[in-house]
């Protein structure tokens, strides 16, 4: 599946292993959240961050013991409608974390603008859409009311700038 | 009233240009049905019984001459002539092209309209008091707050895919106009010990299958900050409502299921991450937005008004209508003019292009440019000075728009039902007809007294007719219609779901049943002062159970 | 003394511009109910899915559903009154939809 990230189809660095092979010696790892916790003391010593795959429906708040090992969150999207993991994602953002928040599951270029202001910064994508048209979704809008969201594409925050008088909202940075 | 700025215009013209495209890439097949549904519905496009049907946002059904003027010209180009006003105070077409869509909101963001998150399992329409700005009672006017709302929702990316639909309402006088209590999130305006205004907040109010009154989450919430407490609340939504039954999906079952108590310390403990922050933006755009509810520049008129008095005396028709009619303005010397769009046996809540018109141009001259859509299906012309209503009475005779039966038993609300609606279970148009036919002496009505008459044509309840004074919910039986009858509904501050009384009846039988219930309540009444709802409440089903069921 | 057929018709709207349509013996969609195949047997009726199916996919029509209908003397009549209303127009309006339009077929407006 191609992984679209800065509006480009990259390389996934990350290799997922399964919950009972072994863990290779070097390279960016994706685990499971079970396996996270089952494993912690052997995943603690790998050299690289690792990535966790995280359901929507897991507590986000049982990864904090483990976020200093996390450079990655995949998130899913069982059904394009099941709108759970943009409140799972956002809340992670507003919780301080900083690393790769990637979605997969049933992502559409429609819900790409969505999913990106509430601090997804990758995507595991069908390859039904050429490049194009996920770039062109990504900046369907080019401004929103909502504020305390993330302008990756810069959406004009409409309140905010109706009234610049007052200190913008800081935005969490990303992984970029 | 509110008027766009160039980021809503822009916004809105964004929008149809958004949608334009997804549309084009369904008709080119590049989208599918599934991936397109959502999409259209978060436009407000249905597909429907005889059509598609478009639903057009009308923003705490408040509009300008010149946006109801827009909507009579979509009305009679892309439409058979006629719209639908709803319960929730929008505006809907039956007869709507999937290709013409686009064309259509286009349409609308010209005058600063549109029809986004009319449907969908997203935040809907804000919907108020249709004589917010007006009303006698009125301790604030709720629209800017609405404004703040519909603005702070639309295209929400973290809510845009809810479990279910959500649907908020707002008051700000202390009589409840606008149905807060059976809503998803109800905010009623009002003042603590010292004078601040905040708001009470309640949750998990609905109709439907699972009638419910809303609980209180907070007593008092300051004004600013209402924006982050609403986002407590929808994130709790979003991630504990359930979605594994689309019949137990809303709001109010999830507060059913976990309890108020604990519903409320899951939103509190959400706000306590995430309190209000630099609340000084939103209070700035409060304000700004406010600016637009100023009161009008009204003329000092005296109490007394000669020529309005003169007409009452002289023209028995202009004195009933102006009796039901009119409703008490904060302003001296003014009145609000309630447009009933329930004719005497005609189909409730519709107007043709040329009724639109007409209501347009008599905003324009007499009620400051500005009318409102009620969630009872009529029209409102807030300002009008009392010494005008005459005039402004016989344009509306001519145009079959001046039934003096506002708040009576022919004011009735009824859903499209199965003449347009493919959810529907039975017809509720002819009932309600029938109903209107045989109630139609005025006289008869005004014995009557207040009186709300809800019928639906399935147990979804976009009739209300849970909150009807007297409730009719239209089901099938074998494939034959039958209606079933409750009493004792209220959608007002003291809000009551009602009782069934009893097996249901045939379309026939139904406008019978309805004297029945009618007749009973004079025969018991304290006196003509005692309406209907209040005797209902004084002496329970029982009476009217037994003149209707009672052995032949 | 004519027969009484008992079967299923299908139905959907056009996606373009929404009219509702049935499904004909030729495998194009016709606007009047009369044009409909009957199908009487549970064979027929699968074909009517199957056909109705790839419309779909061809973005042809869209919501497809099948009803309930009984044809005499060459004319259809759903047995349902919300297909009843759907293949005639609103039974509060009769001057709109089908019936005004010379679509319904040979159907009498819907009493009540």
């Amino acid at each position: 599946m191609p992984l679209l990230k800065n509006n480009q189809f990259v390389a996934d660095d990350y290799t997922f292993v399964a919950d009972e092979d072994a863990l290779p010696a070097s390279g960016k790892v994706l685990v499971t959240f079970a396996r996270l916790k089952r494993d912690w003391d052997e995943i603690a010593k790998l050299p690289a961050m690792v990535g966790v795959k995280v359901a929507n429906t897991d507590k986000t708040d049982e990864l904090t013991p483990y976020l200093s090992k996390i450079a990655l969150v995949q998130l899913t999207f069982p059904a394009f409608t099941d709108g759970r993991s943009y409140s799972i994602g956002r809340e992670l953002r507003l919780d301080g974390y900083r690393g790769e928040l990637r979605a997969d599951g049933n992502v559409l270029p429609d819900q790409l603008q969505l999913m990106r202001q509430v601090g997804f910064d990758s995507f595991l994508v069908s390859d039904r859409f050429p490049l194009e048209v996920w770039q062109k979704a990504a900046h369907s809008m080019s401004l929103a009311y909502q504020r305390g969201l993330f302008r990756q594409v810069q959406e004009t925050e409409v309140w905010s700038t109706r009234h610049h008088g007052f200190q913008a909202w800081e935005e969490q940075p990303h992984a970029g | 009233m509110y008027r766009y700025d160039e980021f809503d215009a822009k916004f809105v013209s964004e929008r149809t240009a958004q949608f334009r495209d997804q549309a084009n890439r369904r008709l080119s097949g590049e989208l599918t049905e599934d991936e397109f549904r959502p999409l259209r519905l978060m436009n407000g496009l249905y597909l429907q019984l005889h059509a598609y049907m478009l639903r057009v946002a009308i923003p705490y059904g408040t509009l300008s001459g010149k946006q109801m003027r827009q909507l009579a010209m979509i009305a009679d180009k892309y439409d058979k002539g006629y719209g639908h006003f709803t319960t929730r105070q929008n505006i809907q077409y039956n007869w709507i092209k999937l290709e013409e869509t686009a064309d259509i909101l286009q349409a609308l963001a010209d005058v600063e309209m549109h029809a986004i998150q009319t449907s969908g399992n997203c935040i809907r329409n804000v919907t108020t008091d249709h004589w917010a700005g007006a009303a006698a009672d009125e301790l604030d006017d709720p629209r800017p707050i609405g404004e703040l709302i519909r603005q702070w929702s639309s295209l929400h990316p973290e809510f845009s895919f809810l479990p279910r639909k959500f649907k908020i309402a707002i008051t700000g006088a202390p009589h409840d106009r606008a149905a807060v209590k059976v809503h998803d999130i109800g905010l009623r305006l009002h003042k603590n010990a010292a004078g601040q205004i905040g708001w009470e907040v309640m949750v998990g109010g609905g109709q439907g299958r699972t009638p419910m009154i809303a609980q209180t989450v907070r007593d008092f919430l300051p004004q600013n900050e209402l924006i982050a407490y609403l986002e407590a609340i929808m994130r709790v939504y979003n991630l504990y409502g359930r979605r594994d039954n689309k019949y137990k999906a809303r709001i109010k079952i999830l507060v059913h299921e976990i309890g108020a108590e604990k519903f409320k310390a899951e939103v509190e403990a959400e706000y306590a991450k995430h309190p209000a922050q630099q609340t000084q933006v939103e209070e700035a755009e409060l304000a700004r937005i406010a600016k637009y509810f100023a009161a009008p520049k009204f003329e000092k008129m005296s109490r007394f008004a000669p020529h309005f008095e003169e007409h009452r005396r002289a023209n028995p028709d202009f004195a009933a209508w102006a009796r039901n009619n009119l409703a008490a303005h904060a302003k001296e010397g003014y009145t609000i003019v309630n447009i009933s769009l329930k004719p005497e046996g005609g189909i409730p809540g519709d107007a043709t292009g040329e009724q639109m018109r007409v209501m347009a141009e008599l905003a324009e001259r007499y009620s400051h440019d500005e009318l409102r859509v009620s969630h009872a299906q009529n029209i409102v012309l807030p300002h009008v000075k009392l010494e005008d209503a005459y005039v402004v009475w016989q344009e509306l005779k001519k145009h079959d728009l001046a039934a003096a039966n506002y708040g009576l038993a022919g004011d009735i609300i009824a859903c499209p039902g199965m003449d347009y609606c493919s959810l529907a279970t039975a017809r509720s148009i002819p009932v309600s007809m029938a109903i209107s036919r045989k109630f139609g002496d005025l006289a008869k009505q005004e014995d009557y007294g207040p009186l709300k008459i809800n019928i639906s044509g399935c147990i979804n309840a976009c009739g209300h007719h849970h909150v009807g004074h007297i409730g009719i919910l239209g089901l099938d039986k074998k494939g034959e219609e039958y209606f079933q009858i409750t009493l004792g509904g209220s959608s007002s501050e003291n809000a009551s779901i009602g009782t069934i009384l009893g097996p249901g009846f045939s379309a026939e039988e139904v406008p019978d049943a309805i004297e029945t219930i009618l007749n009973t309540y004079v025969k018991l009444r304290e006196s003509k002062n005692e309406d209907f709802l209040t005797a209902y409440r004084r002496v329970g089903p029982k009476p009217f159970k037994e003149a209707l069921y009672a052995a032949a | 003394m004519t027969a009484e057929e008992k079967g299923q018709v299908m139905t959907a709207n056009r996606l373009g511009d929404g009219l509702v349509v049935f499904l004909q013996r030729s495998g194009d969609w016709s606007e009047k109910i009369d044009d409909a195949v009957l199908a009487l047997k549970p064979e027929a009726t699968a074909a009517l899915e199957a056909r109705a199916a790839l419309d779909v996919k061809a973005n042809l029509v869209t919501g497809q559903y099948l009803f309930d209908a009984t044809r005499v003397n060459g004319k259809i009549r759903a047995d349902h009154i919300r297909e009843r209303i759907r293949t005639l127009g609103p039974s509060v309006r009769l001057d709109l939809g089908k019936q005004a339009e010379g679509t319904a077929g040979a159907f009498q407006p819907v009493e009540g």
